[in-house]
């Protein structure tokens, strides 16, 4: 939450100088949550190798950005789920083509209170607890305690992705699941309940919470979310991240775009706890 | 000269007119805008499975559009709220109104004042790190996120209103009341219950339903701290969902024109729906304590 005020206000002192500065070129970027930091990280440093041109972003959501790359409010759209076919024929309707990018990958780490003794559960646990199959510890090996399950709001990309590739077999989070309104909500509350467990991008990690490895199923071992079991794709949950464009990126924004996939760009993927897509 | 004059009246009751017009204009156009938005849901929805259905999955195949459960999650959130902020404002407008000395009556009424201004981020911020772990420890509840940190909160959210308007009621009764009933040989609590209290009876109805109005509106405190899982709710210390934070928190990412977009218009027909009726209340009770 914090965090994403200080996004925020950053954002806003950023474009107040803007609107004085002489007509230089401008990009607008809006859309997911998740990816704001990173966005903001490639905006900064793209920024000072090229003063003349003037980057926004703005959060609100991978659906907020995608609605505003089709009324053509935004000239790139971040977004951590696929544009949906219904998106796509509206943008089409409305004469906007857009053009898909995958970035960078976020791993999404489960994570539980450093005391908590489970030291690992394969997927079908974590969709039993996430479905609320499972509701005491006593069940995957912990304390005789109700599990408190905390899940992203729906309007999270990571929401999304959870609900289609965790809880794919039995297909509904727990309707007694907590919903919370961000990740740094969740990453507060797991810190301070030991029985609580919850998801959101590698990146929120800390050491107030422990992330739980994972095993694809009870005979594979299990794997813990970094950037290299990531990469490797030995970790079960991790996910492409996407930017849209409204039709082939041209003038500023190819090179806003170039400088993403460049190496310095990729660096800063791994620099916000990302994970890059080229080396 | 005249015609200047007249030129000028007519000008300035043209201007007052349409400025006394805007807000209406406003309210009209907002809850057009609403129904138009909102009703398109029921192309493919009942109107019984929207309000009455038990399942809020608005994402899932097929989508559950069920607004039962956050139905009863806000009036839960609104009567803890109710039950915390009506005594505490009440006690406190009466102190305010008849008993401080005017030093303490100043300090207090813009103390309360205060309370009001505080943003509501910030109270569901203060909630979050106190009171949701002190709920969680006090009553042995496996998490603090629950219906009753939301009262809590919002008690205070509802308690400058409830209290500036109630004293604002308790100051207009007449002296002679009080006179009266002092000279039959009252002491002070006897004056201010049986007679003062009574009198000002409907602004205080007035104000409470005006607290209440704030209360089922507000979003931001509410969306923080009340864990919004959208279950049947079943106890004040479980968490619930509420019918306005379920609108903040799903509106950025919904595809627009789909069902789930419609029914979050629908959630704000029912929320205009009930905030109006809670404000026509408290109009009917100001009115009546006019006549």
């Amino acid at each position: 939450m914090t965090k994403k005020i200080i996004v925020i206000i950053i954002g806003i002192l950023l474009v107040a100088p803007a609107v004085f500065a002489k007509d230089d070129a401008s990009i607008q970027v809006k859309g997911s949550d998740t990816m704001v930091n990173l966005s903001q990280a490639w905006a900064e440093e793209f920024m000072k190798k090229n003063p003349e041109v003037f980057i926004a972003i703005t959060g609100g959501g991978s659906g907020t950005g995608i609605a505003a790359l089709i009324n053509g409010t935004c000239d790139m759209a971040n977004s951590s789920r696929q544009i949906k076919d219904k998106e796509r024929a509206l943008a089409e309707k409305k004469g906007v083509h857009a053009v898909e990018f995958k970035p960078a990958i976020d791993g999404i780490a489960v994570v539980a209170h450093p005391k908590n003794p489970v030291s690992q559960l394969t997927m079908d646990e974590l969709a039993g607890i996430f479905a609320g199959k499972i509701r005491n510890w006593k069940e995957v090996g912990g304390k005789d305690e109700k599990i408190v399950v905390l899940s992203r709001e729906v309007n999270s990309g990571t929401h999304v992705y959870f609900k289609e590739h965790v809880l794919a077999g039995t297909g509904e989070f727990s309707p007694e699941a907590l919903l919370l309104p961000s990740s740094q909500a969740i990453a507060d509350e797991v810190s301070q309940n030991e029985a609580a467990i919850g998801y959101y991008g590698m990146g929120y990690l800390s050491s107030a919470q422990k992330a739980v490895p994972l095993a694809k199923d009870e005979h594979s071992p299990a794997v813990a979310p970094t950037t290299d079991r990531v990469i490797a794709g030995d970790y079960p949950i991790s996910r492409p991240l996407y930017v849209y464009t409204k039709g082939e990126p041209q003038g500023a924004v190819k090179a806003f775009m170039d400088f993403i996939f460049s190496k310095e760009g990729q660096e800063i993927v791994s620099k916000t706890d990302f994970v890059p897509v080229a080396a | 000269m005249p015609v200047r004059y007249k030129l000028k009246e007519f000008l300035f009751e043209t201007i007052i007119r349409a400025s006394g017009l805007a807000s209406i204009i406003a309210v009209g156009l907002i809850f057009f805008f609403l129904l138009k938005e909102g009703t398109l849901l029921f192309q493919t929805q009942t109107l019984g499975d929207f309000l009455l259905g038990k399942k809020w999955y608005p994402i899932s195949e097929p989508p559950g559009f069920g607004i039962l459960p956050l139905i009863l999650g806000s009036l839960l959130v609104t009567l803890g709220a109710a039950i915390i902020s009506i005594p505490l404002g009440i006690a406190c407008a009466v102190y305010i109104a008849e008993v401080a000395p005017p030093r303490i009556k100043e300090i207090l009424k813009s103390g309360v004042e205060l309370l009001a201004a505080i943003p509501s981020v910030v109270l569901g911020f203060i909630g979050i790190v106190t009171v949701v772990p002190w709920i969680k420890s006090t009553f042995d509840v496996p998490t603090g996120l629950t219906a009753f940190a939301g009262s809590f909160i919002l008690a205070f959210m509802a308690m400058p209103t409830v209290v500036s308007i109630a004293e604002d009621a308790l100051h207009s009764v007449p002296k002679i009341y009080k006179e009266g009933a002092y000279a039959l040989g009252a002491t002070q609590w006897q004056t201010i219950y049986r007679v003062v209290l009574p009198a000002a009876a409907s602004g205080i109805v007035a104000a409470v339903m005006l607290g209440i109005g704030r209360v089922v509106g507000e979003t931001m405190a509410v969306m923080m701290v009340t864990g919004n899982s959208a279950s049947m709710p079943k106890g004040i210390f479980y968490p619930v969902r509420t019918l306005t934070a379920t609108v903040a928190a799903e509106m950025g990412e919904t595809v627009q024109g789909s069902d789930h977009y419609f029914s979050l218009f629908a959630i704000g027909i029912v929320l205009f729906v009930i905030t109006f009726a809670v404000n026509m209340t408290a109009d009917v009770f100001i009115h009546r304590r006019r006549k």
